[in-house]
């Protein structure tokens, strides 16, 4: 758990050990999977294929606070693949910002939390999406915004690799170099697959690296975003880039972490059966009985 | 001896306005999309450029942006023309409209008197896009002294604000001073046998319209409705109750703007004759912006043609 006063002196934590880590991932994972399930829709695959970035980044490198959601002093993170909440709220609700029960009402009549991010539901959500291409932008505006109060608040931008197809990233990415945003950080869930199939076949965004590189921003790519001292590693490298906006291109896979959910376009955003609910979860190490 | 003020455009109060409540302490930061010497938004940037930020022609990032900035707690500024802040519908929905953040849209150049840039630089259909975004504040001054007013509400007001000034120089109705208040018509001419409405630089008209109207024995109540969202139904539904017929003149298209607007809120409060002068199912064109709005009808005695119809049908 991050507070402001355990914060170490580079104002991170390293209160979580890699033992506590993964058994974390591995919650956020059940939570995504059963959520899914109960609510029978959301997107699970891009969800999994974000789990470790979204855990090292909370954990281990953000500055935040659970029980002061609106510290002003916090970094911000920006969902801009809001389809993929359910990664997100399940991390919230495990380092405290909600009762991990109140995961039970995802997508259901009067929850806080809603199919898409929106902003202020529940603590915590930065940002509203679901129309894709938005969050570069909106993380910059408010890089310019904290950099004017002089302000060494890093901004946190989750994208997908199918979201590169969107005119308005480039837009972004331009004027982010051009503003010289130091402190913008985009991290790219490059899972390979969007909506109605492989990247590969429904848009080509390739190559990313060369891409970020050409409108200025320095760029760490191949990284393998599910081992967690290599995202750690390029996150914390993120942080020390100067003059200029840091962009992380994760290698992933969509599903990571159910043989059959893995790389396969069937789960971007349907719900698996009941018996495919069984056998997740028993990948996952846990029965349905199990569950609380 | 005192003189009328010269002719103004309305977006030549943007920039001025500006930097006026900023130094009264207002978190002001201007977001702009390469025109900022036409919105007049770059007087702003010339005084406070740490401010200032340049997005380039790219609409659609400067709006999520400022909605940024707004997030954490500065007064966006957004300023293109009209027509590009349509570019950006998506963003002012999602970014802006949904987190209900305070990104406050000038818009210059807005109508057909635009004039010589031709159809694709007039806005005939913004005030219908931006009245169809949830949260939003929509406002259309009718001359510049009124629109330092207009600005000045919406700096002070939280949430979004869609603001339509203009690009041609055109009278001066307040020089009195403003009497903007937000969400409530303005009285500009009382009379009993029917009631014009009216916003921008079409009241100047409207006001011509109630003289020939006058000339002929029919005395008009014209209200300058600048706030177009919230609408001010309790002024339209006295006006209505008291003067039984309603004609609106606006430069934008009939079937989608202000008029249809007014038409829905008296349907169930006090249906009376009405009539609507406005844009015809048509983009502009090219010409001098006074022959743009007659070349789509928006004149003095097309009002007054159409009160005379009006009123012919009121009962009794």
């Amino acid at each position: 758990m991050v507070t402001d006063t355990q914060r170490g002196p580079d104002g991170t934590s390293s209160a979580t050990d890699d033992a506590d880590l993964d058994a974390l991932i591995r919650r956020v994972r059940r939570h995504i999977v059963r959520m899914v399930f109960e609510a029978s829709s959301g997107h699970i695959g891009g969800s999994m294929s974000a789990a470790e970035i979204m855990a090292v980044l909370y954990t281990r490198v953000m500055r935040h606070d659970p029980q002061r959601p609106d510290w002003p002093g916090r970094d911000r993170f920006v969902m801009s693949k809001g389809h993929a909440t359910p990664v997100q709220y399940a991390l919230l609700a495990e380092l405290g910002y909600f009762p991990v029960e109140e995961l039970d009402t995802f997508r259901t009549k009067g929850t806080r939390l809603q199919g898409h991010s929106v902003l202020g539901k529940p603590p915590g959500v930065e940002n509203s999406a679901g129309s894709l291409g938005m969050g570069l932008s909106f993380g910059l505006g408010m890089r310019l915004s904290a950099r004017l109060a002089e302000a060494d608040t890093r901004v946190w931008v989750l994208m997908g690799d199918g979201e590169q197809n969107e005119g308005q990233v480039w837009e972004a990415a331009m004027a982010a170099s051009h503003h010289a945003a130091e402190g913008l950080i985009a991290l790219i869930d490059k899972n390979g697959i969007q909506n109605d199939d492989h990247t590969a076949s429904t848009m080509v965004s390739e190559p990313l690296d060369r891409k970020y590189e050409s409108f200025g921003w320095a760029v760490r790519s191949g990284v393998d975003g599910h081992d967690t001292g290599a995202v750690e590693e390029a996150l914390r490298w993120a942080t020390e880039v100067r003059g200029q906006p840091a962009c992380v291109i994760f290698d992933t896979v969509k599903g990571r972490g159910v043989s059959f959910m893995e790389d396969n376009p069937g789960f971007h955003g349907a719900p698996p059966s009941p018996e495919q609910y069984e056998q997740a979860l028993a990948e996952l190490g846990v029965t349905p009985e199990a569950q609380p | 001896m005192t003189t009328a003020p010269a002719p103004a455009a309305t977006r030549e109060a943007t920039g001025p306005t500006l930097i006026r409540l900023h130094e009264e302490g207002h978190d002001i930061v201007v977001a702009d999309a390469d025109l900022g010497k036409s919105t007049s938004a770059r007087l702003f940037g010339d005084r406070f450029p740490e401010r200032f930020f340049s997005f380039g022609v790219a609409e659609q990032n400067m709006i999520s942006a400022a909605a940024g900035m707004a997030a954490m707690g500065r007064i966006a500024v957004a300023t293109t023309f009209a027509v590009f802040a349509e570019h950006a519908y998506d963003q002012l929905r999602m970014s802006v409209s949904q987190p209900n953040l305070s990104v406050k849209m000038i818009a210059s150049h807005g109508g057909v008197s635009v004039g010589e840039d031709g159809a694709s630089a007039q806005s005939v259909e913004d005030i219908a896009v931006m009245s169809s975004l949830v949260n939003f504040n929509v406002v259309v001054p009718a001359d510049v002294v009124e629109a330092e007013a207009v600005i000045e509400a919406a700096i002070r007001t939280p949430g979004p604000f869609y603001i339509r000034t203009d690009r041609p120089k055109h009278a001066v109705l307040y020089g009195d001073g403003a009497r903007f208040e937000l969400g409530r018509a303005d009285v500009l001419r009382e009379g009993g046998d029917v009631t014009l409405v009216s916003y921008g630089l079409m009241v100047e008209r409207t006001l011509e319209a109630a003289e020939l109207l006058a000339a002929g024995g029919l005395e008009a109540r014209v209200l300058n409705m600048a706030t177009i969202r919230p609408l001010d139904v309790e002024a339209l539904t006295r006006a209505a109750a008291e003067t039984g017929a309603i004609v609106v003149a606006e430069e934008h298209l009939m079937h989608s703007g202000l008029g249809a607007m007014c038409a829905q809120a008296l349907a169930t409060r006090a249906p009376v004759p009405m009539e609507f002068v406005g844009i015809d199912n048509r983009y502009g064109e090219s010409g001098v912006w006074h022959e743009v709005l007659e070349i789509v009808g928006l004149t003095p005695q097309a009002i007054a043609a159409a009160t005379q119809r009006a009123v012919g049908r009121k009962s009794g």
